[in-house]
């Protein structure tokens, strides 16, 4: 096995005349924390969409595990590992937290229609297995005593712990999150720090995340990826990344002397 | 009112219940709006007559095969099952209003066939049905059918038609195949609806391609809607409560209609989300709705603590002025 999770080769996406997504290459290495950063419309979500089979590549390769996945339908992304959430939350709103993470633990049973309507030994055995894992993740999550509360009804930070719970019930090898720490306060925002530190550690996944809050990046990325205009502006380390003259310049204007 | 009159308006209620089942599992469960439905109710209708009708013996009459009605039940759901498939091949692609859309010219466009179709009467209909449904035989049915349909629902394919529903998208990240729950739902509601077409037939004894206008699959959707999106034991009630209802309002002589139209209306002020608004009257259900009013009390609860404690640390910081 390769020590890159997740490769990609000159991914290119156009909007009619617009390259959303221009040539962009780069690796996320099996284990890691990977950041992806840029101004607002650089082309991160986009990228999260052609990764996850959301749009349809123009051209360039995204290979999972050394495997070709640009074009395949995203439910069959979703199996192979490859999950994601949302920068706008997308709960099963009207289902209890518990529903949420138990419809998406779905993939661990394989019985049948039949099976379910008749109730056959199978149908039973697996959904205990179901309901025993879904139990399990809010269980280390720390969501089992809001577990009969309808999604919509939690507060912000906690429907995006329970994306994460969700996306979690699939048992992701590569987890994407776009934007985890929007709207959040610093207290928050280190809290979710520690829990994908901790979703690494426990899970032995690899994480790529969106994010604008630089203490978040800085702080847990190990692997920086740079866009701008949907271009990759710059590559490497946080410090590498932070003292490239390149990013400041996107980032803070040309000369540079003007305070931010 | 004597029984055989109650029996008529509950057998009419009943075999619309399998219909209704049907859409729930399509709107209600799966989130798509269907108004052809009546469509696959006369195709379960015909096809079901076809095996059930004794060969033609004059000139003139239009013969069948002369089967059990067990066979025509079998047929007509089948029949208008793989019709749906076809459908859907073609049309489940649509985002949720063009799907609504194309459902309303399929159903058009089947009544439109059969008025032309000379073979089964046209537009004058086909008499000669026999009558084979019966109190039993609808009431057989309908409880199959309610069975069938709670234990696909509580199973992890009804929980990814839930999920196709409340959000697709996501559904599909978390590695659903949404046109298959998609197909699957539909399937499933058009070989209810065929079914209840069969019933149907072989208790008017006469079809006739105007019964399964678009009004027909109005009033379905209708009585999904009102019974509560999501809710099996709201269709249940539905069905029953509006085909009685135009019954019950005969008093009012033509003006039956309007009043129809003004109850259902009335019902759906003050009860935005249908009769059972996605509740099911059942042990399970009941204990879900318990369960989810005791987390949010026990939240509410919690959160004004957290303000009073927060109030009492604001005291204490200021002590005497006002927190």
């Amino acid at each position: 096995m390769s020590a890159n999770v997740l490769e990609v080769k000159g991914l290119t996406k156009r909007f009619g005349g617009l390259a959303a997504v221009n040539d962009v290459s780069f690796d996320v290495r099996e284990g890691g924390i990977s950041g992806l950063i840029g101004p607002n419309g650089a082309g991160k979500t986009t990228i999260f969409n052609l990764i996850t089979g959301v749009y349809k590549v123009t051209a360039g390769e995204v290979s999972f595990q050394g495997r070709r996945i640009e074009n395949v339908e995203p439910y069959k992304i979703a199996d192979l590992g490859v999950t994601r959430t949302f920068q706008n939350i997308r709960l099963f709103k009207n289902l209890s937290v518990f529903d949420n993470v138990l419809t998406a633990c779905h993939l661990s049973a394989k019985y049948s229609i039949p099976e379910a309507i008749l109730r056959l030994p199978r149908f039973r055995r697996e959904e205990k297995v179901l309901a025993e894992k879904a139990t399990f993740l809010l269980e280390i999550m720390g969501l089992q005593d809001r577990r009969d509360i309808q999604a919509n009804n939690l507060p912000y930070g906690l429907q995006r712990r329970l994306e994460i719970v969700r996306a979690l019930a699939l048992d992701p090898k590569l987890l994407l999150l776009d934007e985890p720490a929007a709207g959040m306060n610093p207290d928050e925002t280190e809290q979710l720090m520690r829990l994908i530190s901790e979703i690494r550690e426990r899970f032995k996944l690899s994480v790529l995340l969106i994010e604008h809050h630089m203490d978040l990046v800085m702080g847990i990325c190990e692997h920086i990826v740079v866009l701008n205009f949907g271009q990759k502006l710059s590559e490497g380390s946080a410090d590498a990344v932070s003292s490239d003259p390149k990013v400041m310049e996107a980032y803070l204007g040309s000369s540079g002397g003007n305070k931010c | 009112m004597d029984w055989t009159y109650i029996q008529g308006i509950l057998m009419l209620a009943g075999i619309n219940l399998i219909a209704v089942l049907g859409l729930c599992l399509l709107t209600g469960f799966t989130g798509l709006f269907s108004f052809g439905h009546a469509g696959f109710m006369a195709i379960g209708a015909y096809i079901g007559a076809l095996m059930t009708v004794p060969p033609a013996t004059t000139a003139g009459n239009i013969g069948g095969f002369g089967l059990p009605f067990v066979v025509g039940i079998v047929a007509g759901g089948a029949a208008a099952g793989l019709v749906s498939w076809l459908l859907g091949r073609i049309t489940l692609n649509l985002k949720g209003d063009y799907f609504c859309i194309a459902t309303l010219g399929f159903g058009e466009a089947i009544r439109l066939i059969l008025n032309n179709v000379k073979t089964f009467g046209g537009a004058r209909g086909w008499p000669g049905v026999p009558q084979y449904s019966t109190v039993w035989a609808v009431l057989v049915v309908d409880i199959v059918a309610v069975l069938f349909l709670a234990n696909l629902v509580r199973s992890r394919h009804g929980r990814n038609m839930i999920a196709v529903r409340e959000e697709e998208l996501a559904a599909q990240i978390a590695g659903i195949d949404v046109f298959k729950y998609k197909m699957i739902a539909l399937i499933v509601s058009a070989v209810y609806a065929g079914v209840a077409g069969v019933l149907f037939g072989h208790y008017m004894t006469f079809i006739q391609p105007k019964m399964f206008s678009m009004t027909k699959s109005t009033e379905l959707t209708i009585i999904v809607i009102f019974g509560g999106l999501g809710s099996i034991s709201g269709s249940v009630l539905g069905a029953l409560v509006l085909t009685a209802l135009p019954e019950l309002l005969r008093a009012f002589d033509i003006w039956r209609l309007v009043f129809y139209g003004a109850a259902v209306i009335l019902i759906m002020i003050s009860r935005p989300k249908g009769l059972m608004g996605g509740m099911e009257l059942s042990p399970a259900g009941l204990r879900k709705v318990a369960a989810a009013r005791r987390a949010r009390l026990a939240f509410k609860t919690e959160a004004l603590r957290e303000d009073a404690a927060e109030g009492l640390r604001a005291e204490e910081a200021a002590p005497g002025g006002k927190a």
